[in-house]
């Protein structure tokens, strides 16, 4: 199973300077109320969280643990997060759960592992915390010891994790931004803290952290191969020439006209955006779309029209022809929002082409959700077209129709080949 | 305003509508399980009566709960191949169903069989294991729970024709060293546990070379008692 989090250990997502200020963080609803309106918001606030898909595993139980996260630094099993006294957090107080969702710290006062995302969740509030808190110790225990972490040495020394901390931890809640209005800071604030889209989507560096200065601008996720495109820049997926409509297509059904989700972004949206309301969704989209910066230089066919003299474009072409033009157009357009464009797309011309070759490898189908229950899938083409032909097909694509993405290798595609798929 | 012109009126509108609904449906895919399963087609041929490659297997006329399960178990990893498992880890159990159910109505043709690659002593060895077991080892034969003519019965049994050696072989493989399971009591894990490898090759060479028929369905829940329990097979 694809999985997001898995090696990830990622430092916070900071973004430019914000400042101290008396805007509040809009909340779905406002704090107090009875217990069953606490828990209902907790479990609501778990999807936005997407805490079940590290914390189950395949066929376990939910919220039991045990799922394997491999990571450059050896392999963490996820923990039980079910309220049973002995194995799970069932002696957790609402005090101790903040402390592991604020600083990363267990009541034995042990630090976490930074697969769990804490240097995102640290922005959450009190009041959120606790209503997770709540729904969490409302879901059925489970009696299921956690497996201990095989990590190599010297990863195994949690004492190193002070230094990780040191280095890239800040702890702090959200704090909205005055000058932006209280859509932008409820988007903000679930992007940034439950929603932890930065583990991904920013990159890391080889010490497992990330640096404030390069948040959301995209990086290759360790262990997975698949490549987490930029949020800020729009030669990638910024989404600053998207619609609204568009991002919150992508973020609710998994497909736009602009785009599909695929691998772990597909889980994403599976297991927790597709729940989100409306009125978050669309908060997020607004933040979103304000990371993105600048717009893409002009097409120009001019490196198209060289660049398709070459053997490599003409055998791209043919490929093309024969075996995407049915769905996907001669001409690139797609048919939107089932069949995505390949003109045009930033996800095609971005410079990593490790997604691109990994769709036409291995196919995908978009996840299943409430708005596109029945999902086309994309056909894996490993077994029919040989590394050349992959090459020249992926080639093809990243440069025809006035898309400005570079030519990729046969080698690049055979690395592929064997790329985990789970 | 005539009635005629009422009437040409209405006309130009239908007219317009229908060109619109082409114009539309020329810009999506076909709302057909076809289509809908056209990342499938690669690996199980467009009807799903298989590929060239011998480790893909003929979908078409399966019992639909059989490849149900099957789809099932790709998803949640107790059957384990990474391209399937990825494909199939964010679809729904009724997506899956329907899959299931659009592969099993499919009848094409089955290609004639290849010839074996193995002695004659051993395809014997193999028939007889597929129509009698082998008793000392407390193996059934496969013709027991699958049907005298192997062609599998509804809901959970598949039928063993149109499928290659190969194939067989890698899932009695699969069954006895854990990549596939199936629900519980996963009879086949018990059984190729206690194959040889010698009966896996025999009974494999056997089936693989046994000529379908477009006839070949399954047969109906409950056609006969099955010598065990079985998770795939509620009786």
């Amino acid at each position: 199973m694809p999985n997001p989090h898995v090696g990830q250990f990622k430092a916070l997502i900071g973004l430019a300077a914000i400042l101290l200020c008396a805007v509040p963080v809009p909340s779905l609803a406002q704090d107090g109320g009875s217990n069953a309106e606490q828990v209902k918001r907790g479990e609501y606030l778990a999807r936005a969280g997407d805490c079940i898909a590290c914390h189950t595993a395949p066929t376990g139980k939910p919220f039991a643990g045990g799922l394997a996260m491999p990571t450059p630094f050896g392999t963490l099993y996820s923990t039980n997060i079910t309220p049973d006294p002995e194995t799970g957090i069932g002696k957790f107080t609402a005090d101790d759960f903040y402390r592991v969702m604020h600083v990363g710290r267990m009541p034995d006062r042990g630090l976490l592992y930074p697969a769990m995302p804490f240097p995102s969740y640290t922005k959450v509030t009190r009041a959120d915390s606790d209503a997770i808190f709540a729904y969490l110790m409302t879901i059925p225990a489970v009696h299921q010891p956690d497996r201990p972490n095989d990590l190599h040495f010297p990863y195994n020394n949690r004492s190193l994790i002070i230094g990780w901390r040191t280095l890239f931890f800040n702890e702090g809640e959200y704090k909205p931004d005055p000058k932006q209005s209280a859509e932008w800071n409820r988007g903000a604030y679930l992007v940034e803290g439950l929603g932890h889209c930065g583990m991904c989507h920013t990159p890391i560096n080889a010490l497992g952290g990330s640096s404030e200065a390069q948040a959301f601008q995209g990086g290759l996720i360790p262990m997975q191969n698949w490549y987490a495109p930029s949020l800020t820049s729009n030669k990638e997926a910024g989404l600053g020439d998207w619609s609204i409509e568009d991002i919150v297509d992508l973020l609710k059904t998994g497909r736009s006209k602009r785009g599909i989700v695929y691998g772990p972004m597909a889980e994403v949206v599976y297991n927790s955006l597709q729940y989100l309301s409306d009125a978050d969704t669309r908060a997020m989209a607004v933040y979103l779309k304000s990371l993105g910066q600048g717009s893409p230089p002009p097409a120009t066919t001019t490196t198209a029209l060289q660049a398709e003299s070459s053997l490599l474009l003409t055998l791209g072409k043919k490929i093309y022809d024969t075996q995407c033009a049915t769905c996907h157009g001669t001409t690139g357009l797609g048919q939107p929002p089932d069949y995505p464009p390949l003109a045009n797309n930033q996800s095609i011309e971005m410079q990593s082409a490790v997604n691109a070759i990994r769709m036409v490898l291995n196919g995908g189908y978009p996840p299943g959700t409430a708005g596109n229950p029945r999902p086309y899938g994309m056909p894996p083409f490993a077994q029919t077209l040989t590394d050349d032909e992959v090459a020249a097909v992926v080639s093809y694509i990243r440069t025809a129709w006035g898309n400005r993405g570079a030519s990729v290798t046969a080698a690049e595609a055979n690395q592929l080949r064997t790329a985990p798929l789970e | 305003m005539t009635s005629v012109g009422h009437l040409v009126t209405v006309a130009f509108c239908l007219a317009a509508s229908t060109q619109l609904a082409l114009a539309q449906k020329a810009e999506s895919p076909p709302d057909t399980m076809a289509a809908r399963t056209l990342a499938c087609t690669p690996c199980h041929g467009a009807q799903g009566e298989g590929t060239k490659d011998v480790y893909f297997p003929r979908l078409a006329g399966k019992p639909a709960g059989y490849l149900y399960n099957q789809l099932e178990a790709f998803k949640d990893g107790r059957r384990h191949y990474p391209p399937m498992n990825y494909l199939l880890a964010y679809l729904s159990g009724q997506y899956l169903k329907e899959m299931a159910e659009h592969f099993a109505g499919q009848h094409p043709p089955q290609e004639t069989p290849a010839i074996p690659d193995v002695s004659q002593d051993v395809l014997r060895q193999g028939q007889a294991i597929a129509a009698g077991g082998v008793t000392a080892h407390q193996i059934p034969a496969c013709a027991s729970c699958h049907g005298v003519q192997f062609t599998g019965m509804e809901p959970g049994i598949p039928g063993l024709l149109g499928l290659r050696a190969a194939y067989i072989s890698a899932q009695l493989g699969a069954f006895r060293y854990g990549t596939r399971s199936a629900l519980e009591p996963d009879c086949m894990q018990e059984i190729a546990a206690r194959l040889t490898e010698e009966d896996v090759k025999a009974v494999a060479a056997y089936l693989a070379s046994l000529p379908g028929s477009p006839n070949a369905i399954p047969a109906k829940q409950g056609s006969w008692p099955l010598p065990f329990a079985c998770g795939s097979e509620p009786q």
